[in-house]
Order: C-alpha cells, then sequence, then structure tokens
C-alpha cells in the first residue's frame, strides 16, 4: 500500500500533483462527479484514497458532491472536491453555506472556457471573479492560483492548511493546460510537510459556542459526535449558532466572517516579485500565465526595456496594498490573464488611477504567448 | 394538581423530550394545527427508546418548515441547503461511519428539489435514516404546488387545480433501492415512533413518510379544517403491511394504505466501499 505521502522524484500532470498534494495535506475525504479538465483528480484520489484510510465518493452531480464536502468536514476529516466551470456554477449555493457556517474544506477548480460547455478541453483563466463572487451575498473566500504542477502540489497543501486555520472554504484555481501538463513533482519526506488542523474546543461543552472567534478572528471547530451539540445552519446566527433574524445579528455574523481573512491578509496574502526593484512597467499575473509573463520579462529585459513582474499566489483576498505600493512608483501596469480582464480590474481598483493599466487577455482556449505581452508593452508604453 | 397549578408553583415537570429539545428555541415556528410537531417528537422518542447511544445521533435538514427540525434538536444538528440534506448526510456518514446519521425534512425538499439525491442514497444504500413529513405542500412558502400536491388539489401556484400527478413516495423508495420503507400519518404515533426506531437500527437506506396536515397553507385552500384531516388520516386509512408498493398513491377518495412496506437486507455502501476498494 503506499503511504499519503509520495516522497520521491515524479513526473506527474497538475492534476495528479494536486491529488497528490491533497493526500499529503491530510485529505480523507473526495466528494466528486466527473468534468473535463478535472476528471483526472478524482480518477486519482479514488485510486489513492481506500489506501490511507480515507473515502472516494462520486456523487450523482456537482451540488451533491459539494454538499457531501461539506458534511465529510464536520464529521471531522479533512475534505474536498475538484471540478470545472459547469461543475463550479452548480456548487456555487453550498459553497455560500460553507463560508456562512465557516466549514473549512477545498475546492479546486481546474479551468476551461467557458461560459456555459464552452471549451471543455481548453485553458482559461475565467472563473476569477466567480471564485470570487458566485454565491449570493457578501463573503469572503481564499482563492490560490498556482503556476506548474509542482505549484500545484504545494498550494493544495497550503489550501487545505489555509482552510483549516481560517475555517473557510480555499480554492485552488488551475486550469486546463497546468492541469492535464507533465511535469516534474518533487514530494519532500512527511516529515517536512506542514499540516495544520482546525483548532478543537476547550472547556465545558455546555457552554461552547461555535462561532466565539479566538485571537485570531477564528472560532474552534468540534466534530459531529464529539459531545457539543452543535447546531449548524445557513441561516443568521449568533454566536451560538441559532438563527437570528435581525440586522444585528446579520450585521455580527458578516463582521466576523469578513474580518477572519481581512485581518490577517499578511498572513494569507502571498506574492512573488521578480526584478521589480527598478521596474517602470510591471506585469501582473498568476497561475499558467504567470509563466508567460517571466518570458516576457526577461525577453523585455534583454531589449533593455525596465519591465518586472508581480506574480500573484494568492488570489483572493487581493494583494490590494502591493499595487498601491508599486502605483506610487512606476509607469504602469499591464496584467496578463486569459479572460477579457477580471483581475485586470482588481489591479485598476487598486492603482486608484495612478498610472495607467492595460490588459493582454483573450477568451479563452488557448496561453497567451510572451510576444503579445511584449506587443502590448511596446504599444502602451512606447520608448521615448 | 394540573400543569397550571404546577406552572404556577413554579414546578412544572420536564417534558419528557426535555434532554432532546433546545428548550432555548422555543416558541417554536410550526402553525396550530401543524403535524410536523407531532412527527419531530416521535423521531426523538424513537431516538430516545432506540438505546442508540445519543452522542452519536446526528439531524441534518434542508428547507421548509420540516427542515427547521435541525433547530430544535439538541444534538448535532445541521441545517442546510434547499434539497441537499441528504447529500450533506452521506459525507457526513462517510466521513465518520460511527455517526447515527438522521435526514428530517420535508416532501418538497426531499422530492422536488432533492429528487434525485433521494434516489441515488437509496441506490448506493448509504446507511442514513430519511423521515419525510408529507404535507401535500410547500407550506413555508405560503402553500405552492409541490411533487406531492394531489391532482387537481388548489394551492397558490394551481389556482385552478393541480393539472400533474403526484409520486408515490414508498415506491420510488423501493424501486430505488431503499431497505426500508414505512408510512404511518401523525395520527399513528405509536406505530411511527416504533417504524423510527426500526428505520434508525436498520443498516442501510431507511425511508418513513409521515403525512401531516398543513391546515394554514393546504387545509383551508382545500376545505379542508385541521380535524377534518385528522378525520381522513382516522377514516380513510388501511394498514396493510407489505403491501404492494404500486397500491400506496395518496388519494384520500380512496383508501390511503400505510404500514411497512419494505424490510430487507443488503449491503450497505461503506460495506461495499470496504470491501471493494480498500482491499486493492
Amino acid at each position: 500500500m503506499k503511504p499519503a505521502v509520495l516522497t520521491g522524484e515524479h513526473y506527474m500532470t497538475g492534476d495528479e500533483a494536486c491529488a497528490e498534494g491533497a493526500l499529503a495535506a491530510g485529505c480523507l475525504f473526495f466528494g466528486g462527479y466527473p468534468i473535463t479538465p478535472a476528471t483526472e483528480i478524482a480518477e486519482h484520489m479514488s485510486e489513492r484514497l481506500p489506501g490511507v484510510g480515507g473515502t472516494f465518493i462520486q456523487m450523482e452531480d456537482e451540488i451533491a458532491a459539494i454538499a457531501s464536502v461539506l458534511g465529510a468536514a464536520w464529521a471531522g476529516q479533512k475534505s474536498m472536491t475538484a471540478t470545472s466551470g459547469p461543475g463550479f456554477s452548480l456548487m456555487m449555493e453550498n459553497i455560500g453555506l460553507a463560508a456562512c457556517t465557516e466549514t473549512p474544506c477545498v475546492v479546486v477548480n481546474v479551468q476551461r472556457a467557458g461560459p456555459s460547455t464552452g471549451l471543455p478541453t481548453m485553458g482559461a483563466q475565467g472563473d476569477m471573479m466567480q471564485v470570487r463572487w458566485g454565491s449570493h451575498g457578501d463573503y469572503e473566500i481564499i482563492a490560490l492560483a498556482p503556476c506548474s504542477a509542482q505549484e500545484i502540489f504545494y498550494q493544495t497543501i497550503t489550501a487545505f492548511n489555509l482552510s483549516e486555520r481560517y475555517r473557510t472554504p480555499v480554492f485552488v484555481m488551475t486550469d486546463e493546460i497546468i492541469g492535464h501538463m507533465s511535469e516534474k513533482v518533487i514530494i519532500p519526506p512527511a516529515d517536512q510537510i506542514k499540516t495544520e488542523w482546525r483548532p478543537k474546543p476547550q472547556g465545558r461543552k455546555d457552554r461552547f459556542l461555535l462561532y466565539k472567534p479566538g485571537p485570531n478572528g477564528v472560532a474552534p471547530m468540534p466534530a459531529a459526535g464529539e459531545g457539543y451539540n452543535v447546531h449548524v445552519t445557513g441561516l443568521t446566527h449568533d454566536e451560538k449558532g441559532y438563527p437570528v433574524m435581525s440586522v444585528e445579528a446579520q450585521h455580527q455574523m458578516m463582521t466576523r466572517i469578513k474580518r477572519k481573512i481581512l485581518g490577517n491578509l499578511d498572513d494569507i496574502i502571498m506574492t512573488e516579485s521578480h526584478q521589480l526593484e527598478d521596474a517602470e512597467i510591471v506585469l501582473v499575473s498568476y497561475g499558467i500565465s504567470a509563466r508567460t509573463c517571466l518570458a516576457a520579462t526577461q525577453q523585455a529585459r534583454g531589449m533593455g526595456l525596465k519591465v518586472g513582474f508581480l506574480r500573484l499566489i494568492t488570489i483572493w483576498p487581493f494583494a490590494e496594498a502591493q499595487i498601491q505600493a508599486l502605483a506610487q512608483r512606476v509607469k504602469g501596469f499591464v496584467t496578463v490573464e486569459i479572460n477579457l480582464g477580471q483581475i485586470h480590474l482588481e489591479v485598476m481598483r487598486s492603482a486608484m488611477g495612478k498610472v495607467p493599466c492595460h490588459l493582454v487577455g483573450h477568451h479563452g482556449g488557448t496561453i497567451i504567448s510572451p510576444d503579445q505581452v511584449l506587443a502590448k508593452i511596446k504599444e502602451a508604453f512606447p520608448c521615448p | 394538581m394540573s400543569l397550571t397549578a404546577l406552572a404556577k408553583n413554579g414546578a412544572v415537570p420536564d417534558h419528557p423530550l426535555e434532554d432532546l429539545i433546545r428548550s432555548d428555541r422555543i416558541p417554536h415556528i410550526w402553525c396550530p394545527g401543524c403535524g410536523i410537531g407531532t412527527a419531530f417528537a416521535a423521531c426523538l422518542s424513537a431516538m430516545k427508546a432506540s438505546g442508540i447511544d445519543l452522542q452519536t445521533i446526528c439531524m441534518v435538514s434542508g428547507i421548509g418548515c420540516s427542515g427547521r427540525a435541525a433547530g430544535y434538536v439538541k444534538l448535532d444538528s445541521f441545517h442546510t441547503t434547499h434539497g441537499r440534506a441528504i447529500p450533506f448526510a452521506t459525507g457526513l456518514k462517510l466521513g465518520n461511519p460511527k455517526l447515527n446519521v438522521v435526514v428530517f425534512s420535508g416532501d418538497g425538499d426531499l422530492f422536488a428539489i432533492g429528487g434525485n439525491h433521494f434516489i441515488h442514497a437509496a441506490r448506493r444504500n448509504i446507511d442514513l435514516t430519511v423521515i419525510c413529513l408529507n404535507n401535500l405542500n410547500y407550506g413555508m412558502t405560503g402553500g405552492q404546488v409541490a411533487a406531492t400536491t394531489p391532482f387537481l388539489a388548489r394551492t397558490t401556484t394551481t389556482p385552478a387545480g393541480n393539472p400533474e400527478a403526484p409520486f408515490n413516495l414508498p415506491l420510488l423508495a423501493w424501486a430505488a433501492g431503499a431497505t426500508y420503507v414505512a408510512r404511518w400519518t401523525i395520527l399513528h404515533t405509536r406505530e411511527l415512533t416504533e417504524c423510527i426506531q426500526k428505520a434508525m437500527k436498520k443498516s442501510g437506506f431507511s425511508f418513513v413518510e409521515v403525512l401531516g396536515p398543513c391546515p394554514v397553507n393546504y387545509g383551508r385552500r382545500n376545505k379542508e379544517k385541521s380535524l377534518q384531516t385528522l378525520k381522513l388520516y382516522q377514516e380513510q386509512t388501511i394498514i396493510r403491511n407489505n403491501a404492494d408498493p404500486t397500491d400506496l398513491e395518496v388519494d384520500f377518495s380512496k383508501k390511503v394504505v400505510l404500514g411497512e412496506f419494505v424490510d430487507k437486507e443488503r449491503s450497505t455502501c461503506i460495506e461495499n466501499y470496504d470491501k471493494t476498494c480498500r482491499l486493492m
């Protein structure tokens, strides 16, 4: 029987690396439904989970898949699902339930071009706003965007750690291109992988309050069967978890849900800087398009252009402060993403009109080439 | 001494189900004459009588009047999204097979928006006890037509009468593979409590339909007072255990069949998973 952590050097797809990352993080439940290009994650989990004491189930649709993931989370397991566009849309209502009930879970979206059935076998980055706002109401979530199979492995672990630390759904936003691309993946020894678990309650069970936050804004979370008699509801609730239909209760609950994320931005937001020190033009990108930008940055530097690159690893919450700081000293931004300008809007919002913001994007189905980025740089920021 | 007199003395005896009710959430939302409370009490009585460690019992509900049940039971309880109580409960059970998971919800939640989940849970024989309070309409939203509303019955969305045929719920459960199926009305509380207890102890997918009145929304529009509905439950029902599932339509112009219709053995989803998938 293979161990949960497959220490060693592997050649695997991004989807497989995602599954291995989940197992290394301690995930023991996967509720899924087949959909291109995320199916391989389910397939890999169906093979691996029973061997490490976990459970895989293919549910009757994506709505059931995410509902089962939440159920398993309350049974005390680290749980996850993986899907793509249409399935992601179907999951939205229960993602709201996860946010509202502060249920830790990981949802992987291997993005394909949409809307609707779109281009099932061809990649895109068109769900970046949907992941932020897809369920109704105001809420906060965390979303990460890996750019290689190796990083999918690590970010899936990070996603589980963040979801446990903040009792919130966390999204791994990959895409068809890295999901299906085979690359070298190095899996470290198990004792070098940091895994976190949701804080457990202490003290008297009959006085326990399910949503009374600790110092970091997050409440401890018991599992079903541990004797806390918890009540978990998607209705607006008080700290005990009881439904309260009032403006005040709504205010308190929403403030708590937002504060635990927005009050810990330094802990959650991860970015990577490339040649930003003297940069005049800053590329902003994430996921597969980050690789386009790395090449474009190098080529631009080769031409003597002062181009730097800010790679967003955490997409949500957005790295607003980083963009704001750069906007004080650079000539402009170029956001590169496989959509028609989603994160581009966030960059514009954060730059607050101080410098021009441009987009290199398209409707989806293929990667963006470094040449397209260089052309935009030359067009938007002509050399004097 | 009467209860009122006891109350004046400050010596009200505990409700027999006090230990299973979140009394800090009373009064409940259910209307006078509603059948949900009776079915809910039968469910709690069955839990106590079953001898199952109460700490292992969880209740999962969807949305609607019956969906509020999870909010009143002093156990680990989950009030989920509309129609999704069963898949949530499936994850809960698979995540910790030691839990005894009871789904308590209404006919609209379980059989219209959640109908697909019901048949698949029965097919895979996941070890859940599903109790459906069938009041023939969507009560919480004011009395709209449901997948269980009788043909020609009036609701707010079928003002001229329901042009559609209702589901026969025990037939659906039987066809989908449920290992235990029973139906009672809220007038038959002893039988109902016994059957819920059996359903809970039974491994595999168990289904108990409970017919209960909704006088405020369904009864009012169909010229049926609460007491008349209860009379129908008394006079227009017949107990026939192991009846042919195709004979179980809810049509009070004929006799409505009550009883225990399925009680069979079949390996559960978890047993089969362990046998099939864990030995690779």
